[in-house]
This record gives C-alpha cells, sequence and structure tokens, in this order.
C-alpha cells in the first residue's frame, strides 16, 4: 500500500471556487467588491450564508482616491493645492492658495474599516440607523432633510452638515462644540436623540461579531488582541471621514490654469461672490470656501420655531447669540435645504437672503450681534441669479466612495431598514 | 515791608509744605512704571529698493478706448506689460493669472478712467502674484477700486480712486506689498485697507473724506509713512479685528505722516466697524501690538490725536476668544501733537472731566495692554497712560522698508510634484494601480504605453471609447500640455 503522500484535508470544491472568483474579482473590481461573489451557491440557510459572506470581507490594502500610500502603510493626501502657499499657513486666501492643516495618515485597512462602521445600522441603539442615514452620499453626505431625523423618527434640531473636506475643518457641528472628528463621530452615536447607543453596548455588540473583531484586529495590528474599544471606533470613522475630499469640481480646474472651465455666467457669479459688495468670499473664503469662524448671520428660523442660539448656547457668550459655524460650500447644490435648520430650499433664497438688508429676519425681541459683513449689498437679480451659477461650479463628488454591499455585521447597508430580525450570527 | 516779608515767608512755606506733599503723595499713590520694553520687533531692512517686480516678457499690449481691459488680460501671458491709453473704460477688470503690468498711460494731462457708473462692483479684482497696477483713474463704483485675494508682490503706484464704494485699495491674505503716491477720496470704509497681510509698505499717499483714511488691519510687519492723511472720520488705523482667521496685528511702524483735521462726518455703513470711529479720530490703534508711532505731525483732530483701544471700543461686535483683545507694547516716540481734541464726542468728554478738562486729550489710552511707553509724555495732554513707561533712546530710523529684500517666493512647483499631485488629485478617482475602478487599471496601461508618456498625454485630451466594457473617459484638456505630459510620466513610473 503506497504510503500517503500528504495529509492534505479535504476541501470543499465551492470554498475553492469562491475563493478564486474573489480572487478573480478582487482584481477586476476593486477592494470594496471583494465580498460580491457571484457564483456562490444559494444556501438556503440565512445565517450560515451570512457567516460565509462576511467572512470574506476583507479590508481593502490599497488608499483612497486622493491618497498615496507610504511605505509605512499611512494614506497620505495629495492634491494640486499642495504647489500653493497660504500666507501664515491659514488656508484661505485666493485661488492659487494652500489648504488649511488636514488630517491625513491613516492605513488603507482603517479608512476601510472606518467606511463599514460608517454604513453600518449595528452602531445605533436599535440597529436601524448608521452614520450614512444623515450623511447619505448620494445627497452630498446630508440627507436633504431641513433638520435631521434621529433614531424614532424625531425630528432633531439643525440640519446635518455635509462631510465633504471634513479633513480640514478644526471644529465640528453647526455650533463648532466638537475640535475633532473622533469627539464629533461619538457624539450622535451616544445621543439618545440620535443613535442612543451606550459605549458598552457598543462595544458588547461589536465584539460578538466575528468579523467586526477580525477586521478591527487588521486595521489595529497594535492592540495585540484587546477587545475592541470604543475609541477605535472613532479613529476608523474619521479616518473614513478624512477621505472624503472635494476639490476637483470645474472651480478648482479654472484654479489651476484652465481658464475655460468656467462660462462667462460663472465667471460673473464668482467675480460678484469675492467682490466687497457680496461679500461671500469674506466668510466662505477660497480654497475651502469657509474661513472656520463663527458668525452671527441673523438667518430666519422656519415657521413656528425658535431662534436658535446657536454657538451661545454652548460657549455661554452672550454676544455669539445665533452664531453658527461658517459652512463650506464645496457640493454645496447638493445639499438642499439650507442653513442650521433648513429654511432655505434653494440657493436662490440663500443668496437674496444676504441681499434683504442687514439683521431684517431677526424676530423684533431679539438683539443679535450681527457680523458687520452682512450689510444691504444691493445686488441686482441678475447678479443673485449669477452667484447661484458660481456655486454649482463647487460640485465635485469624483471620490464618492461606495456603499458596501454587506457589511460586517450581516446588517444592509440600506438606510434606515433592517434586515431579518435578529441576523446576528 | 516787614509785613510783606512775612507774608511772603508764610507763602513760601505754604508752598515748600504744599510741594512736598504732593511729591510724597505722588510716589505713594502713583504705581512705579514697569521697566521700558525691549523694542526689539522692528528688524532693520537693507535698503528702500523696490524689487518685487517679476521677469518681464517685454511683450506690450496697448488698450485704447473703445476696447476692454478684460480682452487684454485673457491675451496676456506672464511678463506682459498692459498699456491702457486715455479715455473712459466701464468695466470690472479680474485678473487670475501672474505677473501683468497695468499701466495707465497719461497724455497732455488726460488719464485713463475705469467708471463703475455706480452699478459695478469693482474696478480690479486680482489674485495672481506680480500684480503692478499704476497710473488710473478709478471712480463710481460699488465695492473697491482695487481688491486683491492672495497675490503676492504686487504694486499699486499713482492712481486716482474717488468713490469706489467701501474700499480704495484693499489687498487680502498678500505678501510683500507697495502702495504708494495713490490719491484717494470719498470712500464709505477705508481708503486704504490693508487687510490679513505681511511685509507691506504705505507711503507717500494722500487720503482725505474718507470714513477711513489708511487702515493696517491683522497685518505684520506694516511701514506707514509719508501720508497726508485729512478730514478723514479716522486718520490712520491699526487693528486687531475679532472673527478673523488670522488672528494678530504686530510689528506697524507709523511715522512722518501728516494726520491732520480728520473731523469728517462718519458716512460708514450701518454696523461696520468703522461706523463705530468717532469723528475727530486722528489715529486709533486697537489690540495691536508692537505699534511704533514716531515722527508723525498731528493737529486739528478735534475728537483725539491718538486713541488706544482694547476691543471694548467695538461696542456690538460679537467676542471671539482667539482674538487678544488688548494692545501690547505700543512706542509712543516723538510726535508733534496740537490742537487736537477741540469737539471732543461725549464718552472722551467724560473721561477729561476727571482731569477738569473739556478738550480730548492728544493721546487716549483705554482699556488693557501691557508693555508701553512713551517718550517725553510732558509734551502732550494724555489720558491713561500712567501704566506707560518712558521709552528708552530708540529709533526706527534704521528700518527703511518692510518690504522683502527679495520677492516673496512663488509657489513650489516641480515638474514630478506637478504629475504627482495631478495623479493623485484628478487620475485616482477612475484608475487604481492593479484593480479596476472606473477606467482600467493602471498596470494594463503600462504594458500599453510602455516608454510613450506622449501617447497616453495625448489620449487624455481627446479620450476615444476602446473599451466596450467601460465608461467612455472624459477628456481632460482642462489639464495644461506640461501637466498632462507629467502626469503620463508619472504614471507610467507608479509600482503601486
Amino acid at each position: 500500500m503506497p504510503a500517503p503522500i500528504k495529509n492534505i484535508p479535504p476541501q470543499p470544491i465551492a470554498f475553492q471556487t469562491l475563493l478564486s472568483a474573489a480572487f478573480l474579482i478582487f482584481l477586476f473590481v476593486g477592494c470594496d467588491e471583494v465580498i460580491h461573489v457571484q457564483n456562490e451557491p444559494l444556501r438556503t440557510d440565512f445565517h450560515e450564508q451570512l457567516q460565509l459572506t462576511t467572512d470574506k470581507i476583507e479590508l481593502c490594502a490599497s488608499c483612497p482616491p486622493g491618497f498615496e500610500r507610504t511605505p509605512d502603510n499611512r494614506c497620505l493626501l495629495r492634491t494640486p493645492y499642495q504647489q500653493y502657499q497660504s500666507l501664515g499657513n491659514s488656508g484661505v486666501g485666493g485661488l492659487q492658495t494652500a489648504l488649511p492643516a488636514w488630517r491625513d495618515g491613516f492605513s488603507p485597512q482603517q479608512i476601510d474599516l472606518g467606511r463599514y462602521l460608517f454604513f453600518d445600522p449595528i452602531l445605533s441603539g436599535n440597529g436601524e440607523m448608521s452614520c450614512a442615514s444623515c450623511h447619505h452620499p448620494d445627497k452630498g453626505f446630508s440627507d436633504g432633510l431641513p433638520r435631521s431625523k434621529g433614531l424614532n423618527g424625531e425630528e432633531l434640531a439643525r440640519g446635518a452638515p455635509s462631510l465633504w473636506n471634513t479633513a480640514f475643518l478644526q471644529r465640528f457641528f453647526w455650533d463648532a462644540r466638537a475640535e475633532s472628528l473622533e469627539e464629533q463621530a461619538l457624539e450622535p452615536l451616544f445621543h439618545a436623540d440620535e443613535m442612543n447607543n451606550s459605549p458598552q453596548q457598543l462595544e458588547a455588540t461589536l465584539n460578538r461579531h466575528p468579523a467586526y473583531t477580525r477586521l478591527f484586529q487588521e486595521a489595529f495590528p497594535q492592540t495585540q488582541n484587546r477587545p475592541i474599544a470604543v475609541a477605535d471606533v472613532a479613529t476608523a470613522l474619521t479616518a473614513f471621514q478624512s477621505t472624503l475630499i472635494s476639490l476637483n469640481s470645474r472651480y478648482d480646474q479654472y484654479v489651476h490654469g484652465y481658464h475655460d472651465a468656467l462660462n462667462q455666467k460663472e465667471i460673473e457669479g464668482f467675480n460678484v461672490f469675492r467682490s466687497f459688495v457680496a461679500r461671500c468670499s469674506e466668510c466662505h473664503t477660497p480654497p475651502l470656501f469657509t474661513n472656520q469662524q463663527i458668525a452671527v448671520i441673523g438667518s430666519p428660523e422656519p415657521d413656528g420655531r425658535s431662534l436658535d442660539p446657536g454657538v451661545a448656547e454652548t460657549t455661554g457668550e452672550a454676544s455669539l447669540r445665533g452664531g453658527f459655524k461658517v459652512p463650506g460650500l464645496r457640493n454645496i447644490a447638493l445639499t438642499a435645504p439650507y442653513m442650521h435648520s433648513g429654511n432655505f430650499s434653494d440657493l436662490r433664497d440663500v443668496v437674496a437672503f444676504y441681499n434683504k438688508g442687514r439683521g431684517h429676519a431677526v424676530p423684533p425681541d431679539e438683539d443679535l450681534r450681527i457680523h458687520w459683513h452682512i450689510w444691504e449689498p444691493n445686488l441686482s437679480e441678475y447678479e443673485l441669479d449669477r452667484l447661484v451659477d458660481f456655486l454649482h461650479t463647487l460640485t465635485d463628488e469624483s471620490f464618492k466612495p461606495r456603499v458596501p454591499e454587506v457589511l460586517p455585521s450581516g446588517y444592509s447597508a440600506q438606510f434606515l431598514t433592517t434586515l431579518p430580525e435578529n441576523p446576528t450570527p | 515791608m516787614k509785613r510783606l516779608l512775612k507774608w511772603t515767608g508764610w507763602l513760601l512755606l505754604a508752598g515748600v509744605v504744599f510741594g512736598a506733599g504732593f511729591l510724597i503723595g505722588g510716589n505713594f499713590l502713583r504705581k512705579p512704571p514697569p521697566p521700558p520694553p525691549m523694542p526689539t520687533f522692528f528688524s532693520g531692512a537693507e535698503s528702500r529698493d523696490v524689487n518685487i517686480e517679476g521677469e518681464r516678457s517685454g511683450r506690450v499690449i496697448d488698450v485704447k478706448e473703445g476696447q476692454l481691459i478684460q480682452e487684454a488680460v485673457m491675451d496676456a501671458s506672464p511678463g506682459d506689460l498692459i498699456r491702457v491709453f486715455p479715455g473712459t473704460y466701464h468695466e470690472t477688470v479680474y485678473v487670475d493669472k501672474s505677473n501683468l503690468t497695468f499701466q495707465g498711460v497719461i497724455q497732455h494731462g488726460k488719464w485713463p478712467v475705469l467708471d463703475g457708473r455706480d452699478s459695478l462692483n469693482d474696478a480690479f479684482l486680482y489674485s495672481g502674484h506680480f500684480i503692478t497696477i499704476e497710473n488710473f483713474t478709478m471712480q463710481n463704483y460699488k465695492g473697491n477700486g482695487i481688491m486683491g485675494q492672495s497675490g503676492n508682490n504686487f504694486v499699486v503706484r499713482n492712481n486716482r480712486i474717488i468713490n469706489t464704494g467701501v474700499y480704495g485699495i484693499f489687498p487680502q491674505f498678500g505678501k510683500n506689498g507697495l502702495i504708494e503716491r495713490n490719491t484717494l477720496s470719498g470712500i464709505a470704509d477705508a481708503a486704504i485697507y490693508v487687510g490679513m497681510s505681511d511685509h507691506i509698505d504705505v507711503r507717500f499717499n494722500e487720503v482725505f473724506e474718507n470714513v477711513a483714511g489708511i487702515e493696517i488691519e491683522n497685518c505684520r510687519h506694516a511701514l506707514v509713512e509719508y501720508n497726508n492723511v485729512y478730514n478723514n472720520t479716522g486718520g490712520i488705523l491699526v487693528f486687531i479685528t475679532p472673527g478673523l482667521p488670522i488672528k494678530t496685528c504686530r510689528d506697524v511702524i507709523v511715522r512722518n505722516n501728516f494726520v491732520y483735521n480728520n473731523n469728517h462726518e462718519n458716512f460708514g455703513a450701518p454696523g461696520s466697524i468703522v461706523s463705530f470711529i468717532p469723528p475727530g479720530s486722528g489715529m486709533v490703534i486697537m489690540a495691536a501690538d508692537d505699534v511704533t508711532v514716531e515722527n508723525n505731525i498731528i493737529y486739528g483732530n478735534d475728537n483725539v490725536g491718538i486713541a488706544i483701544t482694547d476691543h471694548a471700543f467695538l461696542g456690538s461686535i460679537p467676542a471671539d476668544p482667539e482674538s487678544e483683545p488688548n494692545p501690547d507694547r505700543v512706542v509712543l516716540l516723538d510726535n508733534l501733537m496740537f490742537n487736537n481734541g477741540n469737539n471732543p464726542v461725549e464718552e472722551v468728554k467724560v473721561l477729561m472731566a476727571t482731569k477738569f478738562s473739556k478738550r480730548g486729550p492728544d493721546i487716549l489710552a483705554i482699556g488693557g495692554g501691557e508693555g508701553s511707553c512713551i517718550r517725553d509724555r510732558a509734551r502732550y495732554r494724555t489720558f491713561g497712560l500712567d501704566g506707560y513707561a518712558d521709552c528708552p533712546e530708540i529709533s526706527t530710523a534704521d528700518v527703511l522698508s518692510y518690504l522683502l529684500p527679495e520677492p516673496a517666493p512663488e509657489d513650489e512647483r516641480t515638474l514630478h510634484d506637478l504629475g504627482k499631485l495631478t495623479w493623485y488629485g484628478v487620475c485616482s478617482g477612475c484608475h487604481a494601480y492593479n484593480i479596476r475602478l472606473i477606467g482600467p487599471p493602471v498596470n494594463a496601461l503600462q504594458a500599453m504605453y510602455k516608454d510613450n508618456p506622449q501617447g497616453v498625454a495625448d489620449y487624455i485630451v481627446n479620450p476615444e471609447k476602446r473599451r466596450p466594457d467601460f465608461p467612455e473617459m472624459p477628456p481632460q484638456n482642462y489639464l495644461t500640455a506640461e501637466t498632462r505630459l507629467e502626469v503620463a510620466r508619472y504614471m507610467l513610473e507608479l509600482e503601486e
């Protein structure tokens, strides 16, 4: 009897097929499609299939668009704006002006893990809401609502800010109450009106999922098999959010020297935008179209809502009553309705607001310290139209990330919907 | 006689006692002055020679009445000179290119005139570096005569700017700029407004009948000298304005200026910063640091000659915790001041009443601040300068200019960087090394275009559909030929 050559454990053919199919698709489809295996035989047992599918999720080993991978496996932002300088490294100025300081340097694995977490409703208290519920990539990373909705469908106080270019921001939320993306990311997770989770429950849930424990280990190899912690979630979400870069609009093509990128009407609009009559660019300063300051502009609340005290409430500084962070205008055409509580349904209404005179919409019993740049510019209707034309040139979604088709938790990335009950393996 | 002596003796005694008491009391009551500051903050410059112009191409583009200056800008390349002949031009000239000179030609006393007819916003808007604008009349605009955003190495010279709205000359976010020999009047905010800029000289200008004559705001290293500043609401302002992204203003020299009769009514827009300035204010230093005032002639300003104040001056401006509100290390050297304060505003009247005076002072300091000094304080009528030390023997005479000895460096642009940054900033949205995103993977393209970067550069400007299973590539014609070639080279060398 011939001796056995080697004791090879029998492998199911299906698995090998799957593996090679996955590999092929990895080569030709892209990182986030790794688990999208079409040849997979249909399983009758849902949980078994889920286990198999989530087991196949691999974190992307290359950096997302716009980022160069360093030999020590970090993703660094690369953009033509890095050719330029800015006064005192302030990151504000004119056209060919450098960007302000930014967050980068995360590993591709952390970024991709952040992407899964971002879309995963398992982060919410009842598994019905993900970050993307309010920051939807197809809606400019906002939600199209005047004021966002919380876990139980209840209306929140303010609209969801876009997440494009948050890598460059120093302060977060409309009232600037957070100073890092990490700090920002955790607040809605644990806020009773929003995702209503708790740190303990979040950690417990993630640590129960074999796919997540494996992926966190991959993204945070230095953690030496310790359980997943809330701080890791914050880091991964920050890593992902800091890759949402939009700096390749037609406006940017104009900046880098292609004059024909903007048509005549758009250039007219740009000249109104930066003139000291309209003064838009004094606060919405290029290249990010925000100077990151707090401004009291006296924009009205929707009918029936009382004045939002904004920054005054969080800082106790009474002179900032009604003050909010100046939002950046990149991809602004995608994020209607506008202002902190969504009072204006389109950009034309927004620019008209600034033309109606200093403090015209302030309630009579309020004495707001309106920003000095808010005045009565007496722009013509034609000029207001041109401003809107120009704002549309700031749209660029070429680095929009993909929505994962399967999540490590087994949930679907469909927003505000749930898969079959109790999908946890 | 004896009686007279006796009375004189009593009077003498009384005088001695009073004098002694005054001295002792004064010494006990007055805080000892802080040690004089070390005025190390103004740095000497070697020369006043202007060396802030770019290289010239030798090409001249002439613009005559009936033509548009803007068309010349579109046609121009860096280094060109655009000459504008006498006549009236109704346009806003925007300049998003670098290294252009706009030179008005003055013939038989006739100037080129840019007229906004009270409906256009700005005469000149520029964002490029190395922009020179000289010999123009600009009038009747709603916004600015000249507005610069982020351009370095600029010269604004010998222009007449009348009623151009909010500002006359307004460079912002610029470095190394010269503003000289301009005449400005009828401006509703600051005639010359240097905002958030570094290394600026403002000299030999004449500014009158504006709300503010010259304003240096949130700037570092600015020299304001030999200007003729009269009949504005406020003559010369050196400010840290809160709420701006650049938070400091320091190392400013104001010297050798005439600052007189700045008593014009305030016609600033309600709510604007300058709307807070009381008429009759010769000079206002608000929150700025290391400001030296030397050899100015300051007279006939009805409120106060020089006011030094903190942010409390701006009654209703929202707070900015990141903005330090106090003027520190103000240095008041020799200045000739007389006949100021003849009609002070109510607040100043109240202050001066405590000094049994109805007139406003030559120099008024209110609010916080430390490390300041004044030379020969007895020459002036002052209020609030008790905390000021006596200045040491210093002078700004060694500072000839705050312009940089060499032009501010241009942006760093190596060809390799250009290719790499464009690859990641533009191409990486659709192409990755060995995986398919939207377009084919790079390794497949490398195999196709080995040693042929020009082939790639030619294809991407005018792509044709070759692969049935891929979407058609949009033309990348917005990249310059140079950029296209460099990005092609970069892509063909990519290893990951």
